[in-house]
Order: C-alpha cells, then structure tokens, then sequence
C-alpha cells in the first residue's frame, strides 16, 4: 500500500461553478493532506469544465485532474464510476472524499466497491489518526441517534462527506498549482443507466439551503392549510418554509421542503420549529442552525432538548401572535 | 416480472430519541425496552414499489433478509403486504456485516436464485444509515444500477426510474436486470390485509446457511467486513433550551417573540 499517497477530492460541478460542497472538501481535504504531510488534489469530471481547475487551485488543491469530454455532460453512473476508477487506479490516493450529494451517494459506493475497498457516507467530521495515520470517518448512524465511527484499512479510503459540515478556505488567486489532463477512454455503449431528462423542482423563492431564516412545520401543522401560516411568517422574516418528513409524506407539501438525514441539510441563523416534534432524523438537517425556536404543545417533545428558545402551546394559538409581534418589531 | 426485495429487520427509528442506547460492552446499539424490532423503513418503499410492479404486470416477488435473530412477525411483513417468498439468510456468521459482507452475501443469494428481472433495495437502511448495499450489489452482480428511485415504471425489458436529485429529479432508463433503490419520495407503503397475515403465517421462509450460498463464514458478517467500526457514541446534548412563557399561549408567543429580539436572533 506503501504507493498510495495524496488526498483526492471530487469537485462536483453545477451551472458552471465549483458547487458550495466542492469548495468544503476542498477545505476538509487540504487539513487532512496537510496532516498526513502530503498533497491535496482535486478531480474535475464533465464537458467543457477545464477553466475550472484554476479554481480548484484557488480554493486549496495542489494539483487539478481533468476529465474532460462531450460524453461527461450529464453525470451519468456507469460512465463516471469508470472514469473514476481509472483515475483512481492512476493517481493512487490515500483518500478520496466525494460531497454527500445527489451525485456523491450514488458514486462512492459503486466507486467503492469496484475498487474492492469500502466508503463510509454522510461523514460529518474526517481527521488523521496520528498514530495509524488511517482517517477517522465520523457519520451519524441510527437516524440521528448516535455516531460511530470507521475505519477502512484498504486504500483509497473513501468518504462521503455532509453539506456544510466542513469550511471553505478563503479564496487565494494566487495560489500555484499544476492541472493534469486525463483521457476518458469512454465508449457510449458501456452507458446502461442513461439520463432522459432532469427535472428542476425549485419552489418558488430563497432556496431552503441558502435561507437565512426558515420557517418548518411538522406533523403537528395538520394539513396544507396551516402551512400557508408559516408560509405568511416567512415571508415577513424574509425566509424559507420547510418540514419535517410528515408533511411530505402526507403531501401538505412539496418532497423538496424537507429538511432532514434524507431531505435537504440547512444552516440558517434561525430555524423556527412548529408542530415538530424532533425525530432524530429531522434534528440531523437542522442542528448546524445558529438558533432553533420550538413551538410545541408537548413539554416532552424531543425538539425542546436541541430548541434554544420554545413555547409550550398550541401552535394554532401561538403562532399568529407571535407572527404580529414579528411583524411589529421588525417594523420598527 | 421477477422481482428479489431486499429487506432488512432493524431497531424501530421511529422509537423515542431518549430509548436509544448504546451497550457499554461493546460497540453496539441495544435494543430499547419494549420497542419490538421493525421491517426498515425504507425497504418497505422498495417492498411497495415491488407490490406496484406486480399490481401492473403481475410476475413474483422474493423477499430476501439478511441477520441473526430475525423474528418471524418482523420479516414475515412483507409477505402479508403481498410478497410471494421469502429467504432468510440467517446465521451468526452473517451478523455485524458492513455494507461489503452484506452486499456480498445478498449478491451470491440472488446468483443463487437465479432467475430474476429486478432487485429492490431500500435507499438506506435506518440503523447505520449508509445507503451502499444496493450499488454493492449491482457492482458486485455486474448489473447496472440506479439509485433514490421515487418512481418505477416497466415497458419492455427496461425500467424507466425518476431519480430523486438535489434540486428535483432525473428520468434514467435502465436495461433489465438491474438493481435499483428506493426513496421514501415513492410514497406510503401499503398496509399489510388480514387475509395477506393469514396467508404469510402459512408461508414457511426458506433458510439459507453461508455453505447454502457458497461462500465461507468467513467472507461474510463481521468476519467479511472491509470498514472497521472504531466506536459508537451519543455526543452529549447540551439541552439549554430556555423556555418562554406567559399567561396565555398569546402572550408566551409575544414573549418569545421579544425574547429573540433580546437576544438579537430576530
């Protein structure tokens, strides 16, 4: 194993743009290369996406991998885990972390197993042991309830690492760094898994993930109807109304509002919980807010132990009162 | 349609936070007090999903679940809800596998039974949250895969699948075999029918040994595992939630809503 070295981080691409995720690995990996006293690289997979390695140099990697050809458009399993395990098998990295996107999910696993080693997902927190120099893979298990974690004694160590678990670097522009392109040897009949269509499903307004203030209603909102108070206070917060996996399943709501271990993963400065009684599995998505505000009718609701601030009470009651006297002091 | 579910017997999620615990001696969940043992969650999605095909196409469905201790009531759910068979691979030797033993004794069941259109799994299972054995599988069958699927169509050899994405989702067509995961966006699982409990107390499940699928114990369960689990923990919540209140649930809603300003979160 002694031929594997340097940390390799996926950089997943969107509009054009290194995504939010890439620029956090980006900054997970060069800690964990700096620690291991080796390099930090990136990987850079799509069509017409070679201008982009400059700024995964900017953002920390050593040297930029470019995969770049017509047949890499549209992500696509069969054709990027093999371009994946051919990069692999060149680069020969110690670790390789991918975001725990979309994308991500679907990738290490098919990467990981090909390449007879293991990944461990939904990582929150990677670090060096200093004395095995094997990385420590943090991931919430059980929901939520608990957190364990691996190790993987076989190389690459793959990871797949949360949203807005780990920081960005600053931007340096004037960062050096070397890119290196790698052909993608593909023939199109190897794709079996084809993409038809992608469907953009954005609700109307400040997307969930970048909301400073989100609004989330739970089981306890009853229907479609309640939520279109939490939709009118909100809007006077100049927030995102999202839910706990209930009102998604009932259909109150759009699947796209859900915040949680399997829904979308926020960090505003204030999350307002109504009705929610705090599943584990919901806490998972929206711990990382600076504030969380219960509201709640029952004292025992596991969302009063993460909750800052709460109310005891019906929400029905509470609620219009406590969005007047938002309105009001926000009008001041 | 040949259909193979994969399904999975885990601790209840939806059990209260507080009824999770670990064991002490050693790195394992107990499993809480009075909180029987349930069919995953998610796999219930794939069961459903799998029900839906057959409701369209007819065909058989083959239930396979993996694990030591599996209690009749539990994995028997499957088949009351409408499933045709059910295998158990039920051994200690398949116990306290990572996502490689597990897709690895699951693959050679499947090679084993051999004649099959489709393979469900759920997107995850809710114990240790890893969503792997799915891909394990298509990668370790050769098949091809797809993943977070909310819906399934069939049309002449190939599975049209909408994959749930970041943003919304994808339509992937698939030739068949394949393997393919499903999300809870599929919506609710049906409800087992007293008649399909009746017919599923019947049914005897088919047990298979390590030796029935040809592998050794040793490349399966703990033994098989390719991940090391260093430890298992509960950080410790701080719980310093600072309840609000007042004479009326107005005034407490008033109060919070001062109580935010103060503290500069509004």
């Amino acid at each position: 194993m002694a031929e594997y070295r340097g940390v390799l981080i996926y950089a997943e691409i969107g509009e054009g743009k290194l995504k939010a995720i890439s620029t956090e690995l980006l900054g997970c990996g060069r800690k964990l290369a700096d620690d291991l006293g080796q390099e930090l690289w990136a990987v850079l997979v799509g069509s017409g996406i070679s201008s982009l390695a400059r700024e995964a140099i900017a953002f920390g990697a050593d040297k930029v991998y470019v995969v770049d050809a017509p047949l890499l458009e549209d992500y696509q399993i069969d054709s990027y885990v093999s371009v994946m395990a051919k990069v692999v098998k060149q680069v020969m990295p110690q670790i390789l972390i991918l975001g725990q996107t979309s994308i991500g999910r679907d990738l290490a696993p098919r990467l990981a197993f090909r390449l007879g080693t293991a990944a461990a997902t939904d990582c929150i927190e990677l670090a060096i042991d200093p004395d095995s120099k094997l990385m420590w893979q943090t991931k919430p298990v059980y929901g939520g309830n608990a957190q364990a974690i691996f190790t993987c004694q076989s190389y690459p160590q793959i990871a797949t690492v949360r949203a807005k678990a780990m920081s960005p670097l600053e931007r340096d522009d004037s960062k050096q760094g070397e890119v290196i392109t790698i052909g993608a040897d593909l023939d199109a009949s190897a794709i079996r898994a084809r993409v038809l269509e992608k469907v953009r499903e954005e609700v109307e307004g400040i997307k969930l993930e970048e909301a400073e203030v989100i609004v989330s209603g739970g089981r306890g909102i009853g229907g479609a109807d309640g939520f279109k108070q939490l939709e009118e206070l909100a809007s006077i917060l100049k927030g995102a109304v999202g839910a706990s996996r209930p009102p998604c399943d009932n259909g109150w709501v759009a699947d796209s509002l859900q915040v949680g271990l399997t829904g979308k993963i926020v960090t505003p400065d204030l999350y307002i919980a109504v009705g929610v009684s705090g599943a584990s599995q919901h806490i998972s998505g929206c711990s990382g807010a600076k504030n969380i505000v219960a509201i709640n009718k029952d004292p025992e609701a596991n969302i009063f132990k993460e909750a800052h601030f709460g109310v005891v009470g019906d929400w029905k009651k509470v609620l219009p009162a406590f969005t007047s006297k938002v309105r009001e002091l926000l009008a001041e | 349609m040949n259909v193979i579910v994969c399904v999975k017997q885990v601790i209840d999620p939806e059990a209260p936070p507080a009824s999770f615990k670990i064991d002490p001696a050693g790195n394992k969940m107990m499993t809480p007090p009075g909180v029987s043992p349930v069919v995953d969650p998610y796999a219930e999605y794939a069961v459903e999903a799998a029900l839906r095909i057959k409701d369209a196409l007819g065909g058989k469905i083959t239930i396979i679940s993996l694990g030591a201790n599996l209690l009749p009531e539990v994995v028997k759910k499957p088949l009351a809800m409408g499933a045709d068979e059910l295998v158990l691979l039920e051994d200690e030797a398949f116990a306290e596998g990572d996502s490689w033993s597990t897709a690895y004794a699951l693959g050679m069941a499947i090679k084993k039974l051999g004649d099959y259109d489709l393979i469900l799994c759920g997107r995850e299972a809710s114990d240790w949250d890893a969503g792997q054995v799915g891909s394990g599988i298509a990668e370790l069958l050769g098949l091809p895969g797809v993943t977070l699927a909310r819906k399934i169509d069939i049309t002449e050899g190939r599975a049209r699948v909408e994959r749930v994405t970041d943003d919304g989702y994808e339509v992937v067509e698939v030739s068949l075999p394949a393997v393919i995961t499903v999300s809870n966006e599929l919506g609710e699982p049906r409800y087992a029918t007293i008649k399909g409990i009746m017919i599923a107390r019947r049914k005897e499940p088919v047990v298979w040994k390590p030796a029935d699928i040809g592998v050794e114990s040793s490349q399966v369960g703990a033994a098989g595992r390719r991940s090391q689990l260093l430890k298992l923990f509960q950080p410790v919540r701080e719980g310093k939630c600072e309840v609000v209140e007042g004479d009326s649930p107005e005034e407490a809603a008033v109060n919070l809503a001062l109580k935010l300003r103060e503290a500069k979160a509004l």
